[in-house]
């Protein structure tokens, strides 16, 4: 591991994003415009947007994360950058980090912007910090990262990397408890759900935004995101590969 | 100096696909040479490039470069490879791509500059690479190549597309840096290249038809050009 080369690596990937302004746009401006959206749909009941909104102010880096971070990959991998790169002097670990670094602070701008206007311009209520939102936040963006990352090996064009989002992330906001409580859920979706790590994700927001407790449980929630996100991050340091065929 | 040979390559064996690209090579790079990898495309010069760096999947053989076993972590720092389509950032600049890459290596911020001075990109610099040409693409992999000042530099068709004026200018400065002792192995499929080369090694399907200098290889097939010599010794299996 090298700071040097994580440090170099993290300024090179905002740079790109900066020359890419319509993609930051899209990520920074289309979460609050959503969230505005679902709070106008349910404006006849406003306990719905009280107990969704929340959790999807954590949830949406998730998505933008792992789209751009497939993306990204899949370019490095196809422009012969990857190639070059595992021929020089950089640890694996080194760019894995270098990208978490750079999309942490997106994702943390993301979240601070849709927490604003979520919880002052549209009036939702959130029991706890809405610091814990953000830093929830951002751990689900590191765990899209690496889910991403993971997923881009398996994609050879743009189309798969994009169809990749669909397959992995909606079952897992369908099963993860967001749209329908997990135990009222058929008895085998609940046992897949358990093996979801989006499921703990949305627990910890949840109790983060309609509890405010801070108890046992939120932090088992917290240590099953984190396992996920460095079981991610190990599964795409996997498929980085020095030699090829 | 250090041993004559910067490269050996033994007994070496790869597949790609399913196709059998190399099916047993030998031969060796002498230190401090400009030498020319020749042969149509297909004969498998990519794949003895990729084999020397360090990044291919070889099946059986030695290939030893500088003294250790091909893709060895202390080779990274030794060894430049620019392969044949440009690997670069196309949404940076010249300069961005070159720093970064300065940065990966830790060699200071003035490299960065003498490399965009030896390929001649000095009024592109602040240019995003996706605006460039081709060939001006191809010259910001070749100066990324350049930054860490490698001690063996592996150059797949690095003049493709250039102008003459610029090729000549190049392979200059390939020669310049072989006097200070770089050892420079240039793949090309253009014969009049060859003769610009110190050595030469002469691949067809995946063999070696012929190694020497051009001297050596127009005495020996009695041609008056090289691209000839080639014709002889290829017919010549």
């Amino acid at each position: 591991m090298n700071a040097r080369v994580t440090l170099a690596t993290a300024e090179r990937v905002l740079r790109q994003l900066r020359r890419d302004p319509r993609t930051l746009a899209l990520v920074l401006v289309v979460p609050p415009v959503l969230l505005t959206l679902f709070r106008y749909v349910f404006d006849g009941q406003p306990q719905t947007f009280d107990r969704v909104g929340g959790p999807l102010v954590g949830l949406f880096p998730f998505i933008s994360m792992f789209l751009v971070t497939s993306i990204a990959m899949l370019r490095e991998r196809t422009s012969g950058t990857l190639e070059r790169l595992m021929s020089l002097p950089l640890g694996k670990l080194d760019l894995l980090l270098g990208y978490a670094l750079a999309f942490a602070v997106v994702a943390g701008a993301q979240a601070l912007v849709t927490s604003t206007v979520a919880f002052w311009l549209l009036g939702l209520d959130t029991a706890g910090p809405v610091w814990l939102v953000v830093a929830l936040a951002v751990g689900n963006a590191l765990l899209g990262m690496g889910l991403g990352l993971f997923l881009s090996a398996f994609a050879s064009t743009e189309f798969q990397a994009v169809q990749f989002m669909p397959a992995v992330v909606i079952p897992q906001l369908l099963l993860g408890g967001l749209l329908v409580p997990r135990e009222r859920m058929a008895r085998p979706l609940e046992l897949a759900s358990d093996a979801m790590p989006l499921t703990y994700a949305y627990d910890a927001l949840a109790r983060a935004t309609q509890i405010g407790e801070l108890d046992g449980r939120i932090w088992l929630d917290v240590g099953v995101l984190a396992g996920s996100v460095v079981l991610a991050l190990a599964l795409g340091a996997a498929t980085l590969r020095r030699r090829t065929s | 100096m250090g041993a004559a040979e910067a490269v050996t390559v033994r007994g070496l064996r790869v597949r790609r696909g399913g196709a059998l690209v190399l099916p047993g090579l030998s031969l060796a790079v002498r230190t401090g040479t400009v030498t020319g990898l020749l042969g149509p495309s297909g004969s498998g010069k990519t794949t003895l490039m990729r084999a020397i760096v360090g990044v291919q999947r070889v099946e059986a053989g030695e290939v030893t470069v500088l003294g250790d076993s091909a893709g060895t972590t202390v080779l990274r720092r030794r060894v430049g490879y620019v392969t044949q389509a440009p690997s670069i950032y196309a949404d940076l600049s010249v300069r961005e791509n070159l720093r970064y890459f300065a940065r990966v290596l830790g060699v200071p911020r003035e490299r960065v500059d003498e490399a965009i001075a030896t390929v001649d990109l000095r009024p592109q610099a602040g240019q995003v690479v996706r605006t460039l040409s081709g060939g001006e693409s191809a010259r910001v992999s070749l100066a990324t190549a350049l930054l860490g000042a490698p001690d063996l530099l592996v150059l797949d068709e690095p003049t493709v597309g250039l102008d003459p004026v610029l090729r000549r200018d190049l392979w200059a400065a390939f020669h310049r840096l072989a006097e200070q002792g770089t050892t420079l192995l240039v793949s090309s499929h253009v014969m009049d290249e060859a003769e610009r080369c110190d050595e030469l090694l002469l691949l067809r399907g995946g063999r070696l038809v012929a190694a020497g200098t051009p001297r050596e290889l127009l005495d020996r097939t009695g041609a008056t050009d090289l691209e000839q010599a080639f014709l002889t010794l290829a017919e010549g299996l």
